[in-house]
């Protein structure tokens, strides 16, 4: 076949490591705060992303979404300057200043053009240690959350995850919607969020990539400016692990949407597991490869049932998922569900082939360098990998990582992980949950478990 | 901690370079409007320090090719644009250029039915492809090396796609189900397709660029072959290579790919219709049970980058940022900040089109908040901005932003590779493109005034409200 003309230029890309070309400095500010630099002087601009551990999880139950609020109102009001001067300041010199709470950690990202480089760090301390809170910018802000709370639940994609994290953790931190609910967003008092910043906001659990048009020597005082009157300790409570039930369920939340929105879900990886990495390429021969992905091709390449379906780890500090997600027209929602465990089965049982596994390697270990392409996403890679404790050199091992997999620990992990009985599943739509009759009975086709309260149970 | 958004989105609107500084947009179902924004707020080079234009060159088969170097990864985007869009479809047979761009995929004599991004995938490269209305593109980020490959593969699809019956029948519920998630299962997207079937007239800019779903039903492998056929010939292409890449090193690899391939149609000289646009203020109420917070739209008929006269079109991207771009701006801090009666209202110039552009105002109540007040609000903002005029504060800051994004943007080759082609595919020059932030730097007050009124004065235009309940 004349196939062959394009074969020959496939081969491995393993030499391909971004660290070739990028130099990643450990910057140690004179005061001890750490920071990891990638310097690159070819376009006049400095990112700068940050974490924090300590998240929305921590948040009281009855106060939950006071992470989230906070991170809203750091940039409404600091030190000398009210909210509207503090963002007139921002746009003058057109920085961008962002924060977000996520379950684990609470995030800052800060992009500025070089030649205003002091003005915006400057701002950005101001936002981080003197936010001033004041009573008509946090009530305002609390409106506006609302709003976002208000329409979340009419978004089809919003009420799946929410009703998964519900069914499968129950009433776990990381089951509540990081926003908080309508009522907890009302009894969330000023001195809450003082409170949230002061045990957060700390610099013993900060972790901090800068990419741009500055120098190590430039960076180390810097870093004292910016984080310096942050407190020396965080005071972050001890979160619960949180466990999957065993048994599968199926939940339908009865909405008039043509298309129903599948979210499914069983016990994940976490992180520091050794078979994450296995975990992470079967995950891409599976659902997390687009196109060479088993279930896109059968779900939507063989069949046409739906326009995405895709599969993802999720690990998170006290926790471990392993999500998929498929959206198709209601009549045909329980043949794609018989598809996916149909397929996941089959992994567990029969594991890959060699050649799966040889084209999950070239592209992962090939692709990698394209995470490293723009300052922005350079930034927030290094920031990932400290968050994860993956080590400075983790750049330069992680393809040596991915290479290392056999197909016997695919198979293992496959079988560790892959547990179609296990599947939560919520739909949200109006579903015909039947299988297609053409598919072949496998045993997989279970029908939903019966029973639970709240949206419609089957 | 909700569930991730849908990944590959094979239809695009254009990118917005700016991070939406309005709280919340990101988190809202109709965010997706507000990518799309003109040329103006993603684009440029910095003006001082962009240096020289992106070299360009035409092969001798009429394929035009633009280079864009970047050279801190070894790492290229790869695109090839045609000029052929959704508004080109003939009536009846609407979603044809986007379902083609989906068979594209389907494999060639040379390449089996989904092989293609197997093989961009087995080269540690991701690719995809996306159409609007006035152009379809396909493009492939690899590594430096396999460029070569890409090209061989692309110029392959170019002209020697297979297609049977088999391969498409499957697509086209794809793409049936593409639809019902981006309009079908979304309120305010089917609401927007109202509005502009009622601001462009019989325009093919007031139809859906994925296209009617009985129409796409109808669409069949001989639709897809003769489109191919009419419109996807070098003459009709323009290839552009961002990264790691010289206009030198570009050219011997575009000859040997690409220059061999032979015309097999005539350059395409579109014809269409001038947008008819309303003659009175249309108001369009829709109501969805699925809905329980209300959301207000304004479409008012504006230029294209391409048809405005070129003091205008910088003036309308900082007509756009003074009275509804980020949180300094008018509507935000009258409605948002001091009124208390929206939580969040943008405006938006929209002049990326061959045609007949748009400029976008919209509002979200507070929970509990009318419509009403909302509108009125706007429309006081804006005849205070029409009586009044504009500060230099303001004007000063918004011209900063606007041109503080074009260097923003150039931390992305897939981004500028984008912001180019859109601007080629929408009439506009090399030049033009790299000059924008000159342009915007020139803006005075004057310039805002008059566009101004050219929008908002004697303008007819369409509202769109979407409210909570039975439209029965």
């Amino acid at each position: 076949m004349i196939r062959a003309v394009f074969v020959a230029f496939v081969f491995l890309a393993a030499s391909l490591v971004p660290a070739a070309a990028m130099n990643i400095e450990r910057v140690v500010s004179p005061g001890g705060i750490e920071a990891w630099l990638v310097e690159e002087d070819s376009i006049p601009l400095i990112v700068m992303d940050v974490a924090w551990k300590g998240g929305s999880a921590s948040d009281p139950a009855e106060k939950s979404g006071t992470a989230n609020m906070v991170s809203s109102l750091l940039d409404e009001g600091a030190g000398d300057l009210d909210a509207a001067a503090f963002q007139a300041r921002l746009e003058d010199i057109a920085a961008r200043m962002s924060f977000s709470a996520e379950s684990d950690n609470f995030t800052a990202s800060l992009s500025t053009l070089a030649e205003h480089r002091d003005e915006a760090f400057r701002l950005f301390a101001l936002a981080i240690s003197e936010p001033r809170f004041e009573d008509d910018a946090i009530e305002r802000i609390r409106a506006q959350i609302g709003v976002v709370i208000a329409r979340n639940s009419d978004r089809p994609e919003w009420i799946a995850s929410d009703s998964w994290y519900k069914t499968a953790l129950g009433d776990h931190p990381y089951a509540r919607a990081p926003e908080g609910t309508a009522e907890t967003l009302r009894a969330i008092t000023r001195d809450d969020l003082m409170e949230f910043k002061r045990r957060v906001l700390a610099r013993d659990n900060l972790k901090i990539s800068v990419v741009g048009a500055i120098s190590p020597v430039e960076l180390g005082p810097l870093l004292d400016r910016t984080f310096g009157a942050l407190p020396e300790a965080a005071d972050l409570p001890e979160l619960e692990p949180a466990a999957l039930p065993e048994g599968g369920q199926t939940i339908v939340v009865e909405r008039d949407f043509p298309q129903s929105v599948i979210l499914f879900g069983m016990q994940g990886l976490a992180r520091d597991d050794e078979d994450f990495i296995p975990a992470f390429i079967m995950n891409y021969m599976l659902g997390g490869g687009s196109f060479s992905s088993r279930l896109m091709e059968e779900v939507r390449v063989k069949r046409g049932l739906a326009y995405s379906v895709s599969t993802y780890l999720s690990p998170l500090d006290r926790a471990a998922f392993y999500f998929g997600e498929a959206g198709t027209k209601n009549e045909r929602v329980g043949e794609t569900l018989a598809v996916v465990r149909r397929e996941l089965a089959r992994m567990a049982a029969e594991g890959v082939t060699q050649e799966e596994l040889d084209d999950a390697k070239t592209y992962l270990t090939g692709s990698y360098p394209l995470r490293f392409t723009t300052n922005r996403s350079i930034a927030s890679q290094l920031l990932g990998i400290q968050v994860e404790n993956l080590g400075i050199d983790y750049v330069d091992r992680r393809n040596s990582l991915i290479e290392a997999v056999t197909i016997e620990d695919i198979s293992r992990v496959a079988k560790r992980l892959l547990k179609p009985e296990n599947l939560i599943v919520t739909i949200v739509g109006k579903p015909n949950l039947s299988p297609d009759p053409n598919l072949p009975e496998d045993g997989d086709m279970r029908p939903a478990a019966p029973g639970h309260p709240g949206d419609v149970p089957l | 901690m909700a569930a991730r958004h849908w990944r590959r989105c094979r239809i695009i609107k254009p990118v917005r370079g700016r991070v939406p500084r309005l709280r919340y947009l990101a988190a809202l179902p109709f965010a997706a409007l507000l990518l799309a924004v003109g040329f103006g707020l993603i684009f440029g080079g910095s003006g001082r320090a962009a240096g020289a234009p992106p070299e360009s060159f035409t092969l001798e088969n009429g394929m035009n090719v633009l280079v864009i170097p970047d050279h801190r990864a070894p790492v290229v985007t790869h695109m090839v644009w045609y000029t052929v869009g959704a508004a080109d479809e003939t009536p009846g047979k609407t979603g044809l250029a986007h379902f083609l761009e989906h068979l594209m995929f389907k494999g060639t004599e040379k390449i089996a039915p989904g092989e293609f991004s197997r093989i961009v995938a087995r080269n540690g490269g991701q690719d995809n492809a996306f159409t609007h209305y006035d152009f379809t593109a396909y493009f492939q980020v690899i590594a430096k090396d396999r460029l070569p490959l890409v090209m061989e593969m692309e110029a392959d699809r170019m002209t020697n796609l297979v297609l049977s019956d088999a391969e498409v029948l499957p697509e086209r519920d794809v793409v049936m189900e593409e639809r019902r998630m981006r309009i079908e299962n979304n309120p305010v997207a089917a609401l927007q397709s109202d509005m502009s079937a009622a601001l462009y007239g019989g325009h093919p800019y007031g139809r859906d660029i994925i296209g009617h779903m009985e129409e796409i039903a109808g669409l069949t492998t001989e639709d897809a072959i003769d489109f191919y056929a009419r419109f996807y010939t070098p003459n009709n292409a323009t290839l552009i290579v961002a990264g790691d890449i010289t206009a030198d090193e570009l050219r011997p690899l575009a000859e040997k790919y690409y220059g061999g391939i032979a015309e097999r149609a005539p350059t395409f000289k579109r014809d269409r219709a001038e947008a008819v646009w309303p003659q009175e203020d249309v108001r369009l109420e829709r109501r969805d049970p699925r809905v329980t917070q209300a959301t207000w739209l304004r479409f008012y008929p504006a230029p294209s980058h391409r048809k405005a006269p070129e003091a205008d079109v910088p003036a309308f991207a900082v007509l756009a940022e003074i009275l509804g771009g980020g949180t300094t701006s008018r509507l935000y801090r009258a409605l948002v900040v001091e009124q208390g009666i929206a939580s969040g209202v943008q405006s938006w110039y929209e002049g990326n089109r061959l045609d007949d552009g748009k400029f976008g105002v919209y509002g979200l109540p507070r929970v509990g908040g009318d419509l009403a007040a909302l509108k009125n609000s706007i429309e006081a903002e804006i005849s205070r901005l029409l009586e009044g005029g504009i500060g230099d504060e303001e004007l000063a800051r918004a011209k900063t932003v606007i041109a503080a994004s074009a260097i923003y943007a150039r931390d992305s080759q897939r981004t500028m590779a984008y912001a180019y082609g859109e601007g080629l595919m929408t009439g506009l020059t090399v030049g033009q493109i790299h000059e924008w932030p000159e342009l915007v730097r020139r803006v005075e007050r004057e310039d805002v005034m008059r566009v101004a009124r050219l929008i908002f004065e004697n303008n007819p235009s369409v509202t769109g409200e979407l409210l909570p309940g039975d439209n029965s």
